[in-house]
């Protein structure tokens, strides 16, 4: 535990008697307020460090190798990226997975914006209760958020049953299940959650006299929020759409429970080269491309986005 | 009264939006618990019997009981090394002016935009080459990546709200840093504390692809349930087990939520 921010040293170290380097030391070490900031830190920084570093480290060096049986071939060859780029079958994954990923983000946006924006502008009493029922379902089991919707679209699931039961179809309808637009769906309801709370931030920062200032210059509603209240929001959307297409084009347990055949996404494929595949060099090769294509895309993505608000404003 | 103005007045088709939102997020996983209660094997409209069977079965499943001890001992141990990691963190980091501190909190919080499968496939290879047999420590180990991004984010909201002249005051009157820690820093931050320990042991009790690629022989609770899915006779158990999970976790989150939201003083606080 270091000093406090004011250096004040304790009576206690005022009375000691020291002299030297020792003294010296103590006297810059609470001189440098970045110095005990560092310390404060570093349990925490040096975990997170090593606990990412030295993984991602490991799984590029692996990505080079070769399996052989349950051993490695730790001479480097670059014939798992050769793989990963010449067999069509990850393309297709990949551009499946980008697709599926893009469509979710793209849905769970629009879908966010208006409530954030209700409970941002139009809700003065209880807004705590409102933010939390929001986010809350975030926050509760992904499995059984993902699983319910299986037993909602399913063969005999709830729209099924329901729709016989009225009356309204005579067999269950196949197409609910098993296909990409299931995966998106429950994607969007999975992460939903997530997408508001960037967007509801920017758009509670926005002062509401710049609001005013739109409205007794003339504009009617509309033009005031595409130039106004859009724009000014843009960074809460950009920060949503990169935390929600990051971790859904990896996402594998969704194609896995309502994906089908048709649903497969390339997370599928990398899993189960660690599984029953059973080649964890191929498996890192190909979670190495997808995070660069994708921190790529994403970083495509914000470099447009500013270059495009820099460019209107 | 400063937000009500003419702009903000209330606005009714927004607010069925907002119930039609709020339903989509929660009548979907509705269907969980009410189908826990019904006598058939298959889930299918209209539930013709109603049944606890499926509760009173859940008491008996030895293999269930052991998962979720399971996952209860990950998760207080996770959440607890977390909001360690967290708390100074979060101190160092809203208390003193450190060069570079916008790329270490970017560091810190980048397991949150990472897909989960690298983070799990990365750890995998990290511990097999160190020869370290997969068990419950190296899910903890996940999930404490996991966490600490939640923990930080947290007790920072926490550590901006109150006053740093009082932790001055405390040391002007002669207290050391670590009594000025105990003594004023900790109580007024300990919302914040009980907060981030809430949320990541929901985080670490819900979290189940780390826990795929890092977990032994024994399971928790996500591994569990992930297994009996495969077995459609096996589906009311889950149901049960499922509403169970699904109305404590909403407890919690909720009560955690409303410890880092309620208070005024802090700038975040909305109201």
């Amino acid at each position: 535990m270091s000093e406090s921010v004011t250096g004040a040293a304790s009576p206690a170290e005022q009375n000691r008697p020291e002299t030297g380097w020792r003294s010296r030391l103590r006297a810059f070490y609470h001189g440098s307020e970045a110095l005990q900031g560092y310390t404060l830190l570093s349990p925490t920084l040096l975990v997170m460090l090593f606990s990412m570093c030295a993984p991602f480290a490991l799984m590029v060096l692996m990505s080079f190798w070769t399996q052989i049986g349950y051993e490695f071939d730790t001479a480097a060859t670059l014939k798992n990226y050769d793989k990963v780029f010449s067999e069509p079958v990850y393309t297709k994954l990949l551009v499946r997975s980008l697709l599926i990923s893009a469509s979710c983000t793209f849905a769970t946006v629009i879908i966010s914006y208006p409530m954030a924006y209700y409970v941002a502008f139009h809700v003065h009493r209880r807004k705590m209760i409102w933010i939390i029922l929001m986010t809350l379902p975030f926050w509760t089991s992904y499995l059984l958020r993902i699983f319910t919707w299986k037993v909602i679209l399913g063969f005999n699931g709830v729209i099924n049953s329901g729709l016989i039961g009225m009356g309204l179809i005579d067999k269950p309808l196949e197409f609910l299940l098993y296909n990409p637009t299931a995966v998106v769906i429950t994607l969007t309801h999975a992460w939903a959650a997530f997408a508001i709370l960037p967007i509801y931030v920017s758009l509670e920062k926005i002062d509401r006299s710049l609001l005013e200032a739109a409205t007794d210059l003339g504009d009617g509603p509309m033009a005031r929020f595409l130039r106004v209240t859009l724009p000014l929001s843009l960074p809460g959307v950009i920060a949503a759409t990169v935390l929600i297409f990051v971790p859904t084009v990896g996402d594998y347990v969704t194609p896995a429970l309502v994906g089908g055949p048709d649903g497969v996404m390339l997370a599928n494929l990398i899993q189960a080269h660690f599984g029953i595949i059973n080649n964890w060099p191929g498996g890192s090769a190909l979670a190495i491309v997808m995070m660069g294509i994708v921190g790529l895309i994403a970083m495509t993505y914000i470099w447009l986005t500013r270059f495009a608000v820099r460019n209107i404003e | 009264m400063k937000n009500v103005s003419y702009i903000d007045r209330p606005n009714r088709p927004l607010f069925v939006y907002a119930v039609l939102f709020l339903a989509f997020l929660y009548v979907p996983v509705l269907f969980l618990p009410l189908f826990s209660f019904n006598d058939s094997q298959y889930i299918a409209f209209p539930i013709e019997n109603w049944t606890l069977r499926w509760y009173r079965d859940m008491a008996n499943n030895e293999p269930m009981l052991a998962a979720l001890m399971n996952s209860i001992r990950v998760g207080a141990v996770a959440s607890i090394l977390s909001t360690f990691l967290g708390i100074f963190g979060a101190k160092a980091v809203t208390r003193y002016r450190i060069p570079g501190q916008e790329p270490i909190i970017a560091v810190i919080m980048a397991p949150l935009v990472i897909p989960g499968i690298i983070l799990g496939v990365a750890l995998l290879i990290l511990i097999n080459r160190a020869g370290i047999t997969l068990s419950l420590y190296t899910v903890t180990l996940g999930h404490i990546l996991v966490c600490v991004p939640f923990a930080m984010a947290t007790l920072m909201t926490r550590f901006e709200g109150f006053d740093k002249s009082m932790e001055e005051a405390s040391a002007d009157l002669g207290e050391n840093a670590w009594w000025t820690f105990w003594r004023v820093t900790l109580p007024m931050v300990f919302p914040g504390v009980l907060a981030s320990l809430l949320l990541c042991f929901t985080i670490s009790f819900d979290e189940f692809i780390l826990a795929f690629f890092l977990g032994g022989t024994d399971p928790t609770l996500p591994l569990y349930m992930w297994g009996q899915l495969r077995f459609p006779q096996r589906l009311p158990n889950v149901l049960a087990m499922g509403a169970c999970i699904l109305l404590i976790s909403f407890f919690v989150v909720f009560f955690s939520q409303w410890l880092v939201r309620r208070d005024p003083d802090s700038p975040k606080s909305a109201g």
